[in-house]
């Protein structure tokens, strides 16, 4: 359901993608995670994605949340925040996680002959789109749906680029910064003087 | 090693049991308050956006679990489904000591003494169980009064032609407007409406030995960090021990109430922190677990005088679950108005609480607390990008413009809107969980139809651009922390479950004292309505006690 300006948006910023992920290939020397035609995966360790989950995930999350002139959320770690509660209070999702991730796999390759990773911006954002609006192949999503599905992992992102670093996302505060928030505002506050009290 | 006999033992220490707690404890009887959660404070969870009582996606800041806990709830199509207690349907309240009064917004409204009569004013709506209370409000004014000084609440009724009658001022000054507030009181003002602040269950001036709020920005939802927020927890439960007449006792999980044969409650069953079970025998109980509770406990306790559930013998415990229809409408401003000053809302119209034509009451309107990042990521116009760059820019550009006024619908009491008890799903201790069923009422969607043109009619008045408005549908069952009326109170024992005092008709010495009594909820947040029932049930109890021997078993 992206509008018009959200296409028009993702174009531009299609080409800023591709060029920090042919950076990231570069830059990947010496990392023991896997490394082969997709680029090297995030940096683990992982509590319960695969190194290729995460690297998958991580692409959908920059999707949902994309870099601009302010940190996207691959920047801000959300695959971090996803990993990690998927050991927490997520795991009760971590089933639908693993399918639906093998789904998204299989959808890319139905519609594009390509891994997730491999493909262009706005490609990537057109099999998301397919998921979002229960498009994508029925043969392919069964349980959970791929509306479903996409409705989890875009709600996570979400979660790990805006809520509270505590929890292995946001970081560097990139979302308050962003909303230009202050942050942390109340460490301390409670030992505050009331001047007037 | 038994527990030692005590006069009264009160199930659940939140807004309702906490109060019943101190007046008991004042008067000299022997006290033992239950609660099934613990003592809280805000340094457990900070302000954690995530992890809070009102954003809840990683649990409930202030519990229940969602390890030890779920719910059944009813499809509109009669299938089920199981809920945590983190998620939506389980219409959660907290648990722990002060209940929702720990983290709540803190409004601290009185009822209208028109919410007291809907049924003689307005007549009962085809389909509904509408009564009015066998009360009035101004019997309960002296106990709106007692929460006020005792509680303590800030606000006055300047600006408030519709306010309800007192005798005594609140204790604080009223809180000031903040920059939105102050856009929407002059436009309410174009449209001569009566603008007024919202009465608060916080302090504007130190009170009570606590300090005065900092306005934090997360309020709502969290415990103060600094004790600003007045809950039953700062204030009358430490008074209640501090006394000498009064344990709390937390981690208590109560599985029954304990029924002799002659129909009197002897006390309680509950499972300690160690999951042990334990009696607590008592002169008389008092169950203030909120309303989808206390019915629960209710009808888990059975004997042969009550084998539907104590006080049930007439299907009438349960009943009528009511929350709120809550409504309202966002806009989108061309300037900032956004103010890093907590909690956010502050200014409130009581214009359309009562006297709308054709209609069973109405709603208060008030801007709303502080949408806090994540929260805000759901907050767009119909139609709206919900993720990438667009969705990003929007985050970017309205979170600073973006007033929402929203209104708490009273809705009408239907009698298939109900809590029973799950024939088959058991809680960590075995106890039959809470099932949930029923839809809100078609008269409650109309009303809040009518309150959301007027809060759109505000907002384009204030300038706003763009502005999209709700209104809830009628499926599944209402509730909410706004859960009331499921052992409503009345004066006929074939259509209510406790009398005018809170005394359950079938059995003597059983008390409720929570907003399950609640015939209807008002028009407002029932936090003080619920305090003020604890002080009326509290002093009902007292008088009985001195008067004679008639809890004793």
């Amino acid at each position: 359901m992206a509008t018009k300006a959200g296409k028009g948006a993702s174009r531009r910023a299609c080409l800023k993608i591709l060029a920090a992920a042919a950076g990231g290939v570069a830059a990947g020397v010496g990392g023991a995670m896997t490394v082969g035609k997709l680029g090297r995966a995030p940096e683990g360790p992982w509590r319960v994605l695969t190194p290729e989950e995460a690297r998958l995930v991580e692409a959908v999350s920059e999707q949902i949340i994309p870099s601009d002139r302010d940190p996207g959320a691959k920047e801000a770690g959300v695959v971090h925040y996803i990993d990690r509660q998927l050991d927490g209070p997520f795991k009760r999702f971590a089933e639908k996680y693993r399918t639906g991730l093998a789904c998204l796999a299989k959808t890319s390759q139905a519609m594009f002959g390509k891994a997730f990773e491999e493909l262009g911006w706005s490609d990537q954002t057109r099999v998301l789109q397919a998921l979002e609006s229960n498009k994508a192949p029925k043969d392919i999503w069964t349980r959970p749906s791929a509306s479903e599905f996409f409705g989890l992992i875009r709600d996570h992102s979400m979660q790990g680029f805006y809520g509270s670093p505590r929890h292995g996302g946001n970081r560097n505060y990139a979302s308050y910064k962003m909303l230009g928030l202050e942050y942390p505002r109340v460490i301390g506050q409670n030992r505050y003087p009331d001047k007037k009290g | 090693m038994a527990n030692k006999h005590v006069n009264a033992v009160i199930v659940g220490a939140g807004a309702g049991g906490g109060v019943v707690a101190k007046v008991l404890a004042e008067a000299g009887l022997s006290v033992v308050l239950l609660e099934r959660g613990k003592w809280h404070s805000f340094d457990d969870h900070t302000d954690d956006e995530l992890f809070n009582q009102r954003t809840t996606v990683l649990g409930n800041a202030y519990g229940p679990d969602d390890a030890r806990y779920c719910r059944v709830v009813e499809n509109p199509d009669g299938s089920t489904r199981t809920v945590l207690p983190s998620e939506g349907g389980y219409n959660n309240n907290a648990a722990c000591v002060g209940s929702g009064t720990l983290s709540y917004g803190a409004m601290g409204w009185r009822f209208m003494p028109q919410d007291f009569q809907l049924k003689t004013l307005y007549g009962r709506p085809e389909g509904s169980t509408l009564d009015d209370w066998p009360i009035t409000y101004d019997e309960l004014d002296h106990c709106y009064e007692r929460a006020e000084w005792e509680i303590g609440v800030a606000g006055d009724d300047e600006g408030n032609p519709f306010a309800p009658p007192r005798k005594k001022p609140r204790p604080m000054p009223a809180f000031p407007y903040n920059k939105e507030a102050n856009i929407l009181i002059a436009a309410g003002k174009r449209l001569g409406w009566h603008p007024f602040a919202v009465p608060m269950l916080r302090n504007s001036i130190p009170y009570g030995g606590r300090p005065k709020c900092i306005h934090m920005r997360s309020c709502c939802g969290f415990a103060c960090p600094i004790n600003a927020k007045c809950g039953t927890q700062n204030t009358v439960i430490p008074a209640a021990m501090a006394t000498g007449n009064c344990e709390v006792r937390t981690d208590a999980v109560v599985s029954e109430i304990m029924l002799d044969g002659r129909g009197k409650a002897r006390g309680v069953k509950y499972f300690d922190i160690d999951d042990r079970l334990q009696e607590q025998t008592a002169d008389l109980v008092v169950v203030s677990a909120s309303a989808t509770e206390t019915p629960r406990l209710l009808l888990n306790s059975k004997s042969k005088l009550f084998p539907n559930g104590a006080g049930n013998n007439n299907d009438w415990v349960g009943r009528n679950l009511q929350g709120h229809c809550y409504c309202g409408a966002n806009g989108l401003m061309d300037e900032d108005i956004y103010e890093e000053a907590g909690p956010g809302a502050c200014v409130a119209f009581s214009d359309f609480s009562h006297g709308n034509k054709g209609l069973c009451g109405g709603a208060m309107v008030a801007n709303e607390f502080i949408s806090l990042p994540y929260a805000f990521t759901n907050t767009r116009p119909p139609g709206s990008a919900r993720w990438g760059l667009a969705h990003k820019e929007h985050q970017r550009k309205y979170y600073k413009r973006t007033i929402r006024v929203m209104g708490p619908v009273q809705e009408m009491p239907v009698f298939d809107s109900r809590v029973r008890v799950d024939p088959a799903v058991k809680d960590h201790w075995g106890i039959p969980v809470t099932r949930l069923s029923g839809r809100r009422h078609p008269h409650d969607v109309e009303i809040a139809k009518f309150v959301v043109g007027k809060v759109e009619a505000l907002l384009r008045e204030a300038g706003a651009k763009s502005i999209w408005s709700w209104v809830p549908g009628l499926g599944g069952p209402s509730g909410g922390q706004h859960q009331a009326g499921t052992c409503r109170m009345g004066n006929d024992p074939q259509t209510s479950v406790a009398n005018r005092y809170g005394q359950v008709h079938e059995i003597d010495n059983l008390f409720i004292a929570d907003g399950s009594l609640n015939v209807t909820n008002g028009g407002f947040n029932p936090a003080l309505t619920i305090m003020a029932l604890g002080y009326w049930v509290g002093e009902y109890i007292v008088k009985e006690w001195k008067g004679g021997t008639r809890f004793r078993a």
